[in-house]
């Protein structure tokens, strides 16, 4: 069972690091699937004795469903109905920003220990993970140029918030996962409707066109 | 019990504005049945004030709330009793005004607006005073703010009214924000939101001065203290008249209260307090007065005005703090009398005056003091009526004003009963401000009276003027008796001050009540005396009437011997006030244009002054315009760049989170 929840752990990691070094957009939301999967396979894994476990199998199923299937779904339709497959001319390099995620997943295992938390009962890759997927995130957001591709930082940014929520469950209530997880949706279905409408207007995702835009 | 029927009377205070939504179909009876529920409202708040006012003890109400801190306290005490009584009456009254003044039938969804926005004002406020709690208090007040923001926008379609708007959101916010923080202190360092916890704060030390200087901001920006005044005038001279009744009568007075309630949760605070509160409104005072002389819009006008009643009101508070400090339950008792009555019959008066401009615009459709004239002659009821309000805001007997007046000024003569050389007993100079506010007042409302409703009409519209509707007369008619009766009977009010003062202070009623009957009596005597005056130049007036033969000749006022004489020649209320406003020059700062008359024989030449509102006009929006054109030249840098505001993004959470690994 530990190795298990060490596995699952350390594929989250992988996965933030080949987010940040891959190109293709279909591979990337294939793999932020794969990051909301595994989500909720560390809900239900990180279950102890403790908890309430009727409320840890609600916030995995909503995690499943929504992380893992509904989400990648309409970004693999708004992809399709643009016509768009890479990403081209990153603000930042690929090779540039694997290293700078690399030094974001050393330093968080390295300051994690240092952060006062609510609970000392917990798994020790949990915070550094959370951290790195966060730092991931905004890396994507900041240094990708399309906008499907700041779309997916902002899932990754979430997925992190999410592994720190897993520390939380027992403070949290459902309603606030509820909302947190609806959040998301909402979030992404919006700008999946903003894009989509951006691209029959001006023909282009590019973000550093849309600030022409600006007052 | 009781403090279930306030609450009660604010429930439907809140939702008297619904028959306007549900009955669009019948908007007279709609409009009827929504200024009965206030009406029904007021009666009922009066049930449940009256016992409490008449001695019964307090009553609570506690309830739990799901909100984290917060729970559903109402609790009613004399303090509490003694606000909520205007706080219901005047919005009652002025909803009755709005039959006539702002009818449903002919505007709408405009109206239909206003009254939602109006019920739910008195209702918040009614509410405010009551709350035991800071989240209650807190939520009661926002309500309360934002009903304010929109019934200021009632004419939304004027620019001055939504400028105006603006400005009163923002101090509302800014003076929330301080309470917040204030509330947030406290509640923090006692475990506890309700304000049963909070008795016995300690007022030494620098931390308990912080938290006062909080809530005197908080609460000042809302009570209009110079210089937080500056949201006041534009605010309730731009909303229509019944509204601005309330706001200046009543809704003022919620900043108010917030003073009484702090200052009664520190316990024997420092004289200093005292004495900052005397000399802050000393000078929100003066300076009204002398602000309110200068105006020639008849609103802004009695803006400035209410901004010169909290002063009187905030003095009075003062002597109360100082006898706190002191142990001189002769200063408590009449200043707290004197500030409380004062509360009631400013609320009285200056809803009375509001109600009487409104229906000098609702007949001429202007309000500038310049175009008005003559129109006694038209309208007598509401001239006198309106001379009624004139005579009690200057504090003249025998009118409330004066008995209110004349409690904080014979609490200030009190402090020369202290010690010799206590610097406290400064507190004496007092009632030469009230003596000078008084005088300077009265020569306003001479200007006033004068202008708009003697001598000639000085613009056809004020030629065309009518006399108002019943529903307009009845409630300032209500008013002035009001008025009048406070005046010639004090006693009925000085058994609920005293109870007042006495649960405000923690100090034993006995040993208050010997001051409050002494004041009273002479009260009574000098509003005798003024009866008697009264009585006598009317009977004087009366024996000359008869004694004339023929009638007297008309002419013109001012007419100067001409043979053709204009309205344009009469004495105008500026020049009239030009005497007293030339000594408030450094704080008046009125833009004067003047194109002298040139050569020997001059073809056209203009003088025009404006008055500006200092604080706001040359200070706060000047201010506000250089940050904004030196923010803006960082704004460009990241508006509209994603990239950059995600990078600014994760550079504070970066930042943060090495901010507490290394220095935590």
């Amino acid at each position: 069972m530990g190795a298990w929840t060490d596995m699952a752990f350390i594929l989250v990691v992988v996965l933030d690091l080949f987010l940040l070094a891959s190109s293709r957009l279909g591979a990337a939301i294939r793999a932020v699937a794969l990051q909301g999967a595994l989500l909720s396979l560390l809900a239900l894994l990180l279950t102890s004795s403790g908890h309430d476990l009727g409320h840890m199998l609600a916030v995995a199923g909503g995690a499943f469903f929504i992380k893992a299937f509904l989400i990648p779904w309409l970004m693999f339709r708004a992809i399709r109905e643009m016509a768009i497959r890479r990403e081209m001319e990153p603000l930042v390099g690929y090779v540039p920003s694997l290293i700078l995620g690399g030094l974001g997943v050393v330093l968080s295992f390295a300051l994690s220990r240092g952060l006062p938390l609510p609970t000392n009962e917990m798994h020790p890759f949990l915070v550094p993970t959370a951290l790195a997927t966060v730092w991931t995130g905004l890396l994507l957001v900041v240094s990708r140029r399309k906008a499907v591709t700041q779309v997916l930082g902002f899932l990754v940014l979430e997925n992190g918030v999410f592994i720190f929520g897993l520390l939380l469950t027992d403070f949290m209530p459902v309603m606030v996962e509820a909302g947190v997880l609806l959040d998301l949706l909402a979030a992404v279905f919006v700008m999946g409707i903003v894009m989509f409408q951006i691209n029959r207007e001006f023909a282009s995702l590019d973000t550093d066109a849309l600030s022409s835009l600006k007052d | 019990m009781t403090a279930l029927l306030a609450l009660l009377a604010a429930v439907v205070a809140t939702a008297s504005g619904l028959p306007g939504l549900l009955f669009r179909r019948r908007p007279t009876l709609a409009q009827r049945l929504s200024a009965g529920a206030l009406c029904l409202a007021a009666a009922i708040g009066f049930g449940a004030a009256l016992p409490v006012l008449a001695g019964s003890p307090p009553s609570v109400l506690h309830h739990a709330w799901g909100q984290p801190f917060a729970s559903l306290s109402i609790r009613l005490d004399p303090l509490s009793a003694i606000f909520l009584v205007p706080i219901l009456a005047i919005p009652a009254l002025g909803a009755v005004y709005g039959l006539a003044y702002w009818p449903q039938a002919q505007l709408g969804a405009r109206a239909i607006r206003l009254q939602l926005w109006y019920g739910v004002v008195a209702g918040s406020m009614a509410l405010v005073c009551l709350a035991d709690n800071a989240l209650l208090f807190l939520f009661a007040w926002e309500v309360m703010a934002l009903g304010g923001f929109f019934l200021v926008r009632s004419d939304g379609d004027r620019t001055d009214a939504q400028k105006a708007s603006w400005v009163y959101l923002v101090a509302a916010h800014v003076g929330t924000f301080a309470i917040f923080a204030f509330f947030a202190a406290v509640g923090s360092a006692r475990g506890s939101f309700d304000f049963a916890a909070w008795a016995g704060l300690r007022s030494t030390g620098a931390a308990a001065g912080w938290l006062a200087l909080l809530a005197l901001v908080g609460f000042g920006l809302k009570a209009g203290l110079v210089p937080l005044h500056f949201w006041l005038p534009g605010a309730h001279a731009a909303a229509p008249s019944h509204v601005s009744a309330v706001m200046s009568g009543v809704l003022l007075k919620t900043g108010v209260y917030g003073l009484f309630r702090t200052a009664g949760f520190f316990e024997a605070p420092p004289a200093s307090w005292g004495i900052v509160l005397m000399a802050l409104g000393a000078a929100s005072g003066v300076l009204g007065v002398a602000l309110a002389l200068a105006q020639h819009d008849l609103k802004r006008l009695l803006a400035y005005h209410s901004v010169e009643n909290i002063g009187i009101i905030t003095m009075g508070l003062g002597l109360a703090l100082l006898g706190r400090a002191r142990g001189a339950p002769g200063l408590v008792l009449l200043g707290f009398a004197g500030a409380a009555l004062h509360v009631v019959n400013h609320a009285l008066f200056k809803s009375l005056l509001f109600l009487g401009a409104g229906s000098v615009q609702h007949a001429t459709g202007t309000r500038n003091l310049e175009k008005l004239g003559g129109l006694a002659r038209a309208m007598p009821w509401t001239a006198g009526l309106f001379l009624v309000g004139a005579a009690a805001i200057s504090g003249l007997p025998p009118l409330n004003g004066f008995v209110s007046e004349w409690f904080v000024a014979l609490g200030a003569l009190r402090a020369l009963e202290l010690p010799l050389l206590d610097r406290a007993s400064f507190a004496v100079l007092v009632a030469p401000v009230l003596a000078l506010v008084g005088a300077l007042a009265a020569a306003c409302f001479v200007k006033v009276q004068g202008t708009v409703f003697l001598g000639n009409p000085r613009s056809a519209d004020a030629a065309r003027a009518h006399e108002s509707p019943r529903a307009m007369l009845l409630p300032m008619a209500l008013l002035a008796a009001a008025c009048v009766g406070i005046g010639l009977l004090p006693s009925l009010v000085v058994g609920p001050l005293s109870r007042g003062a006495a649960a405000w202070s923690g100090m034993p009623l006995a040993e208050l009540r010997p001051d409050a009957l002494g004041a009273l009596d002479s009260a009574a005597w000098i509003a005798r005396v003024a009866l008697l005056l009264l009585a006598l130049v009317g009977a004087v007036l009366l024996w000359r009437r008869r004694q004339r033969t023929a009638p007297d000749p008309v002419s013109e006022t001012w007419g100067c011997g001409y043979a053709y004489p204009t309205a344009r020649m009469a004495y105008t209320g500026s020049s009239f006030a030009q005497i007293l406003t030339s000594g408030f020059r450094w704080v008046l700062f009125p833009r004067v244009r003047f194109a002298p008359p040139r050569g020997f024989f001059p073809s056209s030449s203009r003088f025009s002054t404006e008055p500006r509102e200092a604080v706001l006009d040359l200070a706060l929006l000047p201010a506000v315009r250089d940050y904004i054109s030196a923010t803006s030249r960082v704004r460009h840098l990241i508006a509209g760049r994603l990239h950059v505001q995600a990078l600014l993004v994760l550079a504070t959470l970066i930042a943060m989170l090495a901010w507490r690994l290394l220095w935590w």
